[in-house]
């Protein structure tokens, strides 16, 4: 195989792209190595329960029963409720500051949004605990009850806590990532479709819902899946405010537990190899999940980008 | 060619300017809640963080459960210590990674670790924690410092890659090419002339990573363990400030909460200086 | 915008990098060790020992039921009895505290369920050394009602099986004629990582209900019917204290500390018996005590006693692996279990019993390095 490029080399050259190349080869490593290791830990889970580990839903460390359905329930269902409330804004705000924003402005406004992404899932959860739940308890979750209330997804008791909190405060966590790569998408949209777009009389809006979002929409999607790996994988805030239940309720106030936040609670305490190789195998089955997801998110966004990111050569 | 422009004043022409008004107001809305967030949680934690931050706050150790007072001093500097372990493996590793992908990855095997390196970026911290657990922790019958800087540094390597990666791609082949006319060997050409050339947008990208990885909880949860003290040497568990705002937020005290808020508003703080510093020192290049 | 005339940076922004960190790094290896007073462990050499003055840091982890008392503890001990002993405790839970001293991660354990059969065969050789009882009382956060609830264990079954749904059930009420009970739903909080303080209140339960018993069972973590998890005592406190119309269960300290209201429960005897150290000292009195020191004290028959009440055990090897640290446990467990008694009733806990301190002393007296024993203070 051909590893460099087609210059001749002499032996100092040779010797500094052999450890080039190795250093390289020692990211592909890092995920090869986290990859066998995970599963030969949930090995034992792996064999014991088989496909069954994702469609159980008993989640029982006392009668060594681990279905992880519930726990998938709570990542999947939490995360998508994060798009929801996230991609609109985010996409929204994307556009205007590719489209709208003057100059002076989307700079500035650009920059504010990525330090939002700089902000750690701590702070967030910080955040979430002790502002945005008593918010969601008091205000959002009653205000839904007394209109909504006969629908089954808005019924329980309103802790605050559980899905409807952890779906806000991962969209807030995943608002900057949307925003920020579907705003270099639309950047990338050739003027001449947006002129072509002008000539013809269009407005504004016109422009931006006929030639730029088209254009850039495959972008727009692999950002939105960036998001959603965030979201599958993020595990403090969640833990905080999802108030850690095992169980499949459908309601959006009912408690539930993601795959990372079991992990987080449970993982230094499993007490025996079953548990602790269940535990395991679940951060294997998210590893997969966000590995996939990343993977063809990243293609989508290399697609309008025209290859991968700084991938040319000038 | 005048379409649009042949129905106007007509109907449809107020309902397209109107759709086209009502959107534009949808637009900026949306980016207004987008900052507006963001001053609302940067404005929360200034408000609760500044009232609980005192000078104890920042020399002090933990006092205990209970008991008035105290501070942080041990998990700030901590933090900083994990960063340092982290940045010791992640830098060398990242930044000849990129060199490699840059200069040399120009095939198949380059765009499969390119791939790769884009992959890693979105692993979930937590279960890099356990990776790490299982690899440092277990064999050396610890927890450790050195556990948590291993599971930070695998955050870091692969945003230092991209970054550098990207900033090499930036300099011009012609600087490539005169280096090399004059008869310099190609390594010495790479190491004198293109990451230099490079060197601040490598720093833009070094300096964003550090501040990814020093706001990391998850993955220090089982591996740096946290300690009341000071640490002892690299090879205990060791304070770090996310792990410590973690365990005073879920607290019942009070005193601890204001404790969390002063100890996210540092946090922040720290990640947002990084942050900014960054942005400052690459100009307007960003990166993700 | 492709800058390509960024040359002025040369290795000198990565050097100026490089520099920094590793000035802290070096700067803080050094220096932390030298700041605090007793902080650096160049770790004892196992067997160059001479006893006192030598530096050791012990790493321990586990229960979350006694770490107001541990903190207090390991703080006292550092201050004014060996300041060459830093105790670090992190309190993970009781379930971590079995799993990590099973691992052999840390120093000691600390749970407030004994470890099982089972679970002993995986870690031969650990010995559970009592340090103090304590109670676990139903706490709840009810508008209006601060204090004086009476609870049947009947009662208490129904809540945590989910089977109680409103505060102003009969089940409650019937006890309860004085106060106004609102008509809202119980939301239940317990425990989302394995815990003795569940150990203790589902041993309780399945004593006290058949129900229970077939349905859930005791242990540390169990498959709960109802109610939103959180993490440690200090969780649960902290979300009974910010949820209206909660209940939780946590140690007595964590109710006294942050003023949440609990239970009087009715015991064995029939009486109503409000949570106090003497009241759990009167539990920890009447116990049987087996000769390996698991015992369980709830549901005592004395008239005064609080039934939902437990010891709570540090986790050690018996055989040390390392003579310095070895020595620095032995000698804090022996400090532990006299002079530390007196700090236990201060924040909420009852001090031993003596029958209890005898047969915990045999045990550390036991803790030997290479087949040698470890105490030196007496």
């Amino acid at each position: 195989m051909k590893l460099f490029g087609e210059r001749p080399v002499n032996a100092g050259d040779a010797a500094f792209r052999l450890i080039a190349l190795v250093f390289g080869l020692m990211v592909v490593g890092l995920l090869l190595v986290i990859i066998l290791q995970l599963t030969s830990g949930a090995w034992i889970a792996i064999t014991t329960f088989g496909l069954g580990f994702l469609v159980e839903s008993t989640w029982d460390p006392v009668a060594r029963e681990f279905g992880a359905l519930p726990l998938i329930y709570g990542t999947v269902v939490s995360s998508l409720l994060a798009l929801l409330f996230a991609v609109p804004v985010s996409v929204g705000a994307a556009v205007y500051l590719s489209e709208y924003a003057p100059d002076w402005l989307r700079t500035p406004v650009s920059f504010l949004v990525e330090l939002l992404a700089a902000i750690p899932s701590i702070v967030y959860g910080l955040w979430g605990v002790f502002v945005m739940v008593p918010i969601v308890r008091s205000y959002i979750e009653v205000w839904l009850q007394e209109r909504l209330g006969f629908l089954p997804l808005f019924q329980g008791p309103p802790y605050g806590l559980g899905m409807l909190a952890a779906g806000l405060i991962l969209a807030i966590m995943i608002l900057p990532i949307i925003t920020a790569v579907s705003r270099d998408v639309m950047r990338a949209v050739p003027d001449t479709q947006r002129e072509a777009m002008l000539a013809l009389g269009a407005t504004k809006w016109e422009v931006i819902s006929r030639a730029v979002i088209p254009y850039a929409r495959s972008g727009i999607v692999g950002a939105t899946i960036l998001g959603l790996g965030r979201a599958l994988g993020e595990t403090m805030a969640v833990t905080m405010v999802i108030g850690n239940r095992s169980e499949i309720t459908g309601s959006l106030f009912g408690l539930a537990q993601t795959m990372a936040s079991a992990i987080a609670n449970e993982f230094t305490e499993a007490t025996y190899d079953l548990y602790t190789s269940s535990l395991i195998e679940l951060a294997l089955v998210l590893l997969g999940v966000t590995v996939l997801l990343n993977a063809i998110a990243r293609l989508l966004v290399w697609r309008v980008g025209g290859g991968p990111v700084g991938g040319r050569r000038e | 060619m005048r379409s649009f422009i042949s129905q106007s004043r007509g109907f449809n022409y107020w309902r397209r300017k109107a759709t086209n008004t009502v959107m534009s107001g949808v637009m900026i809305l949306s980016a207004l809640l987008t900052v507006g967030l963001l001053f609302a949680i940067l404005g929360y934690i200034m408000l609760q963080g500044v009232s609980a931050l005192s000078l104890d706050f920042l020399t002090q150790l933990p006092k205990p459960v209970g008991e008035p007072g105290g501070g942080m001093a041990n998990a700030i500097v901590g933090t900083m210590v994990l960063v340092a372990i982290a940045s010791g493996i992640a830098l060398p590793v990242g930044i000849l990674a990129g060199v490699y992908l840059s200069e040399f990855g120009r095939n198949r095997l380059g765009t499969a670790i390119h791939f790769v390196t884009d992959v890693l970026t979105g692993i979930p911290s937590i279960a890099v924690g356990i990776f790490a657990y299982a690899l440092i922790v277990l064999p050396m019958r610890s927890f450790s410092a050195i556990a948590g800087g291993v599971a930070l540094a695998i955050i870091m390597i692969p945003i230092v890659t991209r970054t550098t990666e990207e900033m090499l791609l930036l300099v011009p082949g012609s600087l490539r090419e005169a280096s090399l006319a004059l008869g310099i060997p190609e390594w010495r050409m790479i190491l004198r002339v293109v990451v230099p050339t490079a060197g601040a947008g490598i720093t833009t990208g070094v300096m964003l990573a550090i501040a990814r990885a020093a706001g990391e909880t998850a993955p220090l949860l089982f591996t740096a363990l946290g300690n009341r003290y000071w640490h002892t040497d690299l090879w205990h568990p060791i304070a770090a400030l996310p792990l410590q705002i973690f365990t005073y937020a879920i607290a019942p005290y009070e005193d601890w909460h204001a404790q969390a808020w002063a100890g996210a508003l540092v946090l922040v703080a720290l990640v947002l200086l990084l942050s900014v510093a960054a942005r400052i020192v690459g100009r307007e290049r960003y990166i993700r | 915008m492709s800058d390509v005339h960024i040359h002025r940076g040369t290795w000198s922004g990565l050097a100026i990098l490089g520099l920094i960190t590793s000035i802290i790094f070096v700067t803080i290896g050094c220096t932390s060790g030298a700041t605090p007073p007793s902080a650096l462990d160049k770790g004892s050499p196992g067997g160059a020992a001479s006893t006192s003055g030598q530096r050791a840091s012990l790493t321990g982890a586990g229960a979350t039921f006694p770490y107001p008392l541990y903190s207090k503890w390991f703080d006292e001990y550092r201050r004014s009895v060996d300041p060459n002993v830093t105790i670090n405790y992190q309190s993970i839970g009781s379930g971590g505290g079995k799993q990590q001293i099973t691992q052999r991660t840390v120093d000691f354990g600390a749970s407030d369920g004994p470890m099982s059969d089972e679970e002993l065969q995986r870690a031969p050789g650990i010995l559970h050394i009592p340090t103090v009882a304590g109670a676990v009382v139903i706490a709840y956060n009810v508008q209006g009602l601060d204090g004086g609830l009476k609870l049947t264990p009947e009662a208490i079954a129904g809540i945590f099986l989910g089977q109680v749904k409103k505060w102003n059930d009969p089940l409650i009420a019937a006890q309860n004629p004085e106060v106004r009970l609102p008509n809202a739903d119980i939301a239940v909080v317990r425990r989302s990582d394995g815990s003795g303080t569940t150990n203790i209140l589902t041993d309780y339960l399945s004593s006290v209900s058949l129900d229970w018993k077939s349905k859930v069972g005791a242990g540390t973590s169990v498959n709960w019917p109802v109610g939103l998890g959180a993490k440690g005592n200090e969780g649960v406190a902290g979300q009974v204290k910010q949820l209206p119309n909660s209940v939780g269960y946590v140690e007595l300290a964590y109710a006294e500390q942050t003023r949440i209201s609990y239970a009087e429960v009715q015991n064995k005897a029939g009486n109503f018996i409000q949570p106090t150290v003497r009241s759990t000292t009167a539990a920890a009195a009447g116990a049987d005590i087996p000769a390996d020191l698991r015992a369980s004290i709830v549901d005592s028959a004395g008239a005064d006693a609080y039934p939902i009440a437990g010891f709570t055990w540090l986790l050690v090897y018996q055989e040390q692996t390392d003579y310095g640290r070895g020595q620095a446990l032995v000698n804090f467990l022996w400090w532990a279990l006299h002079d530390g008694q007196k700090f236990a009733a201060d924040l909420s806990y009852a001090p031993l019993p003596d029958n209890v301190v005898r047969l915990a002393e045999e045990k550390v007296r036991s803790i030997t390095f290479q087949g040698n024993p470890l105490l030196t203070v007496q």
